[in-house]
C-alpha cells in the first residue's frame, strides 16, 4: 500500500509532464538515429521487421500509446526484445511512439 | 609529327593498363557495407584505400557478403530481400534480383556454383545459380500457422554440397544436400531448442552450432555423424538464472577456434567464454569491458579481438590467448560493429559506424595504420573469405 501510494507520487510528475515535455532537438536527432540503427537491427532500418515485427504505422495503430511505450521501456519477457527503460525516459519515448505511429521517422 | 603522338599515346595507354590500373587481382580486396546509404565501399587492404563505391543496394542493415571462388564477384545480401551480384574488377553491378520481403544472409556452395539465401518473409531459403542469380530451389520453412512460415536463420555452408539453417519459429536444424543435383535431400533435426536466433559451422566443416535465446544452452550438429542426432552442448550457456537484458545478441559466424578451444561471447554477461571442444565444457571465462558481440581469432590464433553491445561498443579488446587476459584495450570511436582481419592477421579492420570511418590497426604493436571514410559501416568482408567454410 505504502509502496503504490508511493509509486502514485513519484510518477505523478511524470504522467502531468508527459503531455507537454518533448525531448530537444539534439536528442530528437538522437533518438532517430537509435531508432534506425538500434532498433533496426531486428526490426529493419526502414522499421518495416526483421526478426522482430514491422513498426510501421499500419502495424502499430493496433495498439494504444501506454501499450506501445510499456514494451518500448519494459521489454517483452521471451523474447529478445530487451528492456529500453533505462535510457528512454517516458516523454522521449512517448515521443517516440509518437513518431513511430505517423510515419515520421524519417524527418530532419 | 600526329603519328609519333598518337603512336605515343597509344603506348603510354596500353602501360597504364598494364601495369595496375587495368590488370590486378583481388585477393586484397574486400567490400565495407554502408547500411545506411544502401551503398558499399571496395577496399584494398595492400596500401589500405577505399578504390571506388557502389550504390543501389537498397536496404543493407545487417547486410553480409559472400565472394565467389575465383575472387572475383561479391554477392552481397540486403534486408529487403535484394541479393545483388558485383564484379570487384569491372567496378560495377552486374545482377540484382529482389527474391524475397526481407532476408538475412546467405552462404555460398562448396563448389561455388549455388547461392542460398534465409529468409524472414516468407519463411524459407531460396538458392540461386551463382552465375546467372536464376532460382535453383526453394525450401519453404515450417508453417507456424496465418500463412506464416518461420524464419530462417544462421544459414552456412558445409563441406559436400550442403547448406545448414536453423528454424527461428519451430526450433530446427535443417540439412540440404545439393550433391546429388539441384532437388536437395532435406534431413530435418526437430525440436533443438528454443528460438535458433543464429548458427555457425566449425572452420574444419565438421560441427554446426545455433545459438538459442529462448532457452540457455546450445544446439549442436555433427555433419560428420548426422544420425546421432543434435545434442544440447554447455547447458551453462546463455543468460542464466537472473537473465540479464540483451541489448544485441552475440554473432556466432567467427567464433574463435584456437587449438582445442573455442573462445566465445557469453550472452549478457561481460565474458568471453574459454569451451574445450570436444567435450564442449566450459573450462574458463575471461573478464571483458561489456556484452560482446563478436570474438574472433587473429587467423594465427594468438590473439582474440572482442567488440561489444551498445552502450559499451566504443571499445574494443584483445585478448592473449596463451594467458587468456586482456592485453590491450582500444578505443577506436562510437559504435564499433564489425572487424575482419586480413588473412595472415596483420591487420584488423573495424567499422565505427557513428562516426563514419573504418579503421585499420596493426595487430602487431596496436598502431592505426590507415583511417578510411566510409558512411555508416557496418560489415567488412574481404576476398579471403571466398576459400573458407562458413563465411
Amino acid at each position: 500500500m505504502v509502496k503504490a501510494l508511493l509509486t502514485a507520487i513519484l510518477l505523478f510528475p511524470l504522467t502531468f509532464a508527459a503531455a507537454a515535455a518533448e525531448p530537444d532537438a539534439a536528442r530528437k536527432a538522437e533518438l532517430i538515429h537509435r531508432l534506425k540503427h538500434d532498433c533496426g537491427s531486428c526490426h529493419g532500418m526502414t522499421l518495416k521487421g526483421g526478426l522482430g515485427p514491422s513498426l510501421l504505422p499500419a502495424k502499430l495503430k493496433e495498439h494504444s500509446n501506454e501499450f506501445l511505450i510499456d514494451i518500448i521501456r519494459d521489454g517483452v519477457t521471451g523474447t529478445p526484445m530487451p528492456p529500453w527503460g533505462v535510457e528512454l525516459s517516458q516523454d522521449e519515448t512517448a515521443w517516440l511512439v509518437k513518431k513511430l505511429k505517423a510515419g515520421d521517422t524519417y524527418a530532419k | 609529327m600526329q603519328s609519333k603522338i598518337f603512336i605515343a599515346l597509344a603506348l603510354l595507354l596500353s602501360a597504364c593498363v598494364t601495369s595496375g590500373n587495368g590488370v590486378r587481382g583481388t585477393g586484397d580486396l574486400g567490400v565495407v557495407i554502408e547500411r545506411a546509404a544502401g551503398s558499399i565501399k571496395v577496399v584494398e587492404t595492400t596500401d589500405r584505400t577505399s578504390l571506388y563505391g557502389l550504390t543501389g543496394f537498397g536496404d543493407l542493415s545487417h547486410a553480409s557478403t559472400v565472394f565467389s571462388r575465383d575472387g572475383r564477384f561479391a554477392y552481397i545480401f540486403g534486408r529487403d530481400g535484394g541479393l545483388t551480384k558485383v564484379d570487384l574488377l569491372a567496378r560495377k553491378i552486374i545482377k540484382r534480383v529482389m527474391q524475397s520481403g526481407n532476408s538475412i544472409g546467405g552462404a555460398i556452395s562448396q563448389d561455388g556454383k549455388l547461392i542460398a539465401v534465409s529468409n524472414y518473409k516468407p519463411g524459407g531459403v531460396k538458392v540461386f545459380n551463382s552465375e546467372t542469380l536464376e532460382l535453383v530451389a526453394d525450401i519453404p520453412a515450417t508453417d507456424i500457422g496465418d500463412g506464416k512460415r518461420s524464419k530462417v536463420v544462421g544459414l552456412v555452408d558445409a563441406p559436400g554440397q550442403k547448406f545448414v539453417f536453423s528454424l527461428y519459429d519451430s526450433g530446427e536444424i535443417w540439412l540440404a544436400d545439393f550433391s546429388q543435383g539441384n532437388k536437395p535431400l532435406i534431413r530435418k533435426f526437430k525440436d533443438i531448442g528454443t528460438l535458433p536466433y543464429d548458427g555457425l559451422v566449425t572452420p574444419d566443416g565438421r560441427y554446426y552450432i545455433a545459438g538459442l535465446f529462448g532457452e540457455d544452452g546450445l544446439s549442436l550438429l555433427d555433419l560428420w555423424q548426422v544420425d546421432n542426432g543434435v545434442k544440447r552442448i554447455l547447458d551453462g550457456y546463455g543468460r542464466g538464472k537472473r537473465k540479464l537484458p540483451v541489448y544485441k545478441m552475440p554473432h556466432l559466424e567467427g567464433w574463435a577456434s584456437v587449438g582445442g578451444q573455442l573462445f566465445l561471447p557469453a550472452v549478457g554477461h561481460h565474458e568471453v567464454l574459454v569451451v574445450e571442444r570436444g567435450s564442449w565444457k566450459k573450462i574458463d571465462a575471461i573478464p571483458v569491458h561489456g556484452q560482446p558481440i563478436f570474438a574472433v581469432a587473429r587467423p594465427d590464433g594468438r590473439q582474440i579481438w572482442v567488440n561489444f553491445a551498445h552502450p559499451r561498443n566504443n571499445v574494443v579488446q584483445v585478448i592473449d590467448v596463451p594467458s587468456r587476459k586482456v592485453i590491450k584495450t582500444l578505443k577506436p570511436g562510437k559504435a564499433v560493429l564489425h572487424l575482419e582481419f586480413t588473412p595472415r592477421g596483420e591487420q584488423v579492420w573495424l567499422s565505427v559506424r557513428d562516426e563514419d570511418r573504418v579503421e585499420v590497426y596493426d595487430t602487431r604493436n596496436f598502431k592505426r595504420l590507415a583511417t578510411i571514410k566510409a558512411d555508416k559501416p557496418s560489415g567488412i568482408f574481404l576476398t579471403a573469405r571466398a576459400n573458407r567454410t562458413g563465411l
